[in-house]
């Protein structure tokens, strides 16, 4: 199986953990990221995520392949969710065997944290309020810097990002 | 979205456009704005192409001699009414003809000169200031020949001219001048000698310079797919680079990412803003990620 995948359906995080069985390990940790009800302040009702699979995947085993060479862990995998999930869904599922318990927890916590940073998933909120927002984008967009006062604001609007 | 800079708004000055060919091309030795790079157009072709979209109205600047030269002539012209004064005498014709509207004024031998520079200098014209323009990347010094002089610096250049001065750089400095960095840094590299043609020719050759279009297929993804309203599509665009192909689609999609949050993909793969596009490429633009 292949080292980073995802799913479009709920993850089995027993069955992952079975893959990375090993009689020569003595560790192993894992982690899941689960659909939590709010986010900075905002009751959450439900998630989205999509995600550019072809450069997905390849940055995913690139990321997994680091890990083993830089912690020297056995085995590692990591499987995320894509499309619609409730609150309390598993979201992500990180699994590291190792000789040892303390590269796993390493390898363990340097996928989970690569690939939110690397990965190019995004993940769309939706609120109890009925809003909704791409998380890391809606605050991005940026306004013209050295923009006048006394500029009228359609004019601002209009040049943004032309 | 329309064109931004042909759309008025009360109280900001409309935007025209400026094409600078009066130069004598003396160290070139050729006129420079008859000069092709490949299979590409003439220099002032090229330089009215990418103006044109962007201004309200577009003229080329002419030395009164010039006015029966087929290229110059066919498009509309502004002879300088001051000879020997260097470019300068091209932005005191152009603010006599029209006082009401601020100017973009263009060097025509800026070979590199991309999508991305004109776009962002338009978009960050501050009409309460005299003026807009890049600061060098080389000098640090602004770059007068890619700059946007609003109606309210008419007078002072007037003023600067009569006291028996030229130079615009040293005007833009004395000016209540709004400097920007530049988003590309060799963008407005000039070209003055055959050597300097040779290193624009080659850097153009590198980046697949040429003004052929390109069959591109752009995939979108979360709030970009949302803001395009597709999820991908198959364009014919004349983008030689990355960063040319983002600046073009958000001149037609009300995109709210800037440039400097996405990173580019080309063929499913992490690239740089300035890397070449090649006929049958897919690109994507990365918003910020948020997996986990």
């Amino acid at each position: 199986m292949a080292a980073f995948r995802f799913s479009h359906t709920p993850i089995d995080s027993a069955a992952l953990r079975g893959e990375l069985a090993d009689p020569a390990c003595g560790g192993y940790a894992a982690f899941e990221g689960w659909v939590r009800n709010s986010n900075e302040g905002q009751p959450v009702r439900r998630l989205e995520y999509e995600a550019f699979e072809a450069l997905a995947l390849r940055e995913g085993e690139r990321i997994v392949a680091e890990a083993l060479v830089r912690f020297g862990v056995a085995h590692a995998a990591c499987v995320h969710r894509i499309g619609e999930l409730a609150v309390g869904e598993l979201a992500v599922w990180v699994g590291v065997s190792a000789a040892h318990r303390d590269e796993a927890f390493r390898a363990c916590r340097y996928i989970i944290d690569e690939v939110k940073h690397r990965v190019p998933i995004w993940k769309k909120e939706h609120y109890l309020n009925g809003d909704s927002g791409w998380v890391n984008c809606e605050r991005c967009a940026s306004a013209p810097r050295d923009a006048p006062a006394d500029e009228p604001v359609a004019h601002r609007h209009v040049h943004d990002h032309a | 979205m329309s064109a931004p800079a042909a759309t008025a708004f009360p109280g900001v000055p409309p935007l025209f456009g400026l094409v600078l060919t009066g130069g004598r091309s003396r160290r070139m030795g050729h006129d420079k704005a008859t000069l092709t790079y490949g299979d590409a157009s003439p220099q002032l072709e090229r330089a009215m192409a990418l103006l044109a979209p962007r201004v309200a109205r577009a003229y080329v600047s002419v030395r009164a001699d010039q006015a029966d030269d087929p290229l110059r002539a066919r498009f509309p012209q502004i002879p300088d009414t001051v000879p020997n004064l260097g470019p300068i005498a091209g932005l005191l014709a152009a603010q006599a003809r029209h006082p009401e509207a601020a100017w973009l004024v263009l060097a025509c031998d800026l070979p590199l000169l991309d999508e991305m520079t004109l776009a962002h200098l338009v978009r960050q014209r501050a009409p309460a200031r005299a003026a807009t323009a890049y600061r060098s990347s080389r000098d640090g010094l602004p770059e007068p020949l890619c700059a946007i002089y609003e109606p309210r610096s008419r007078e002072s250049v007037a003023a600067y001219v009569a006291a028996g001065r030229d130079c615009p750089r040293k005007f833009l400095l004395s000016a209540d001048t709004l400097l920007l960095d530049e988003p590309n840094p060799r963008a407005l590299d000039n070209i003055n000698t055959p050597a300097e043609y040779g290193s624009a020719m080659q850097q153009l050759k590198d980046t697949g310079a040429s003004a052929v279009p390109r069959n591109i297929t752009v995939q979108y993804y979360a709030l970009l797919r949302e803001q395009a309203g597709r999820r991908s599509e198959a364009l014919v665009s004349h983008a030689r680079t990355a960063a040319e192909l983002y600046a073009e689609l958000a001149s037609r999609y009300p995109f709210s990412l800037a440039p400097e949050v996405l990173r580019v993909a080309i063929n499913a793969e992490f690239r740089e803003w300035s890397a070449p596009l090649a006929d049958g490429d897919t690109a994507v633009f990365i918003p910020p990620v948020a997996g986990g």
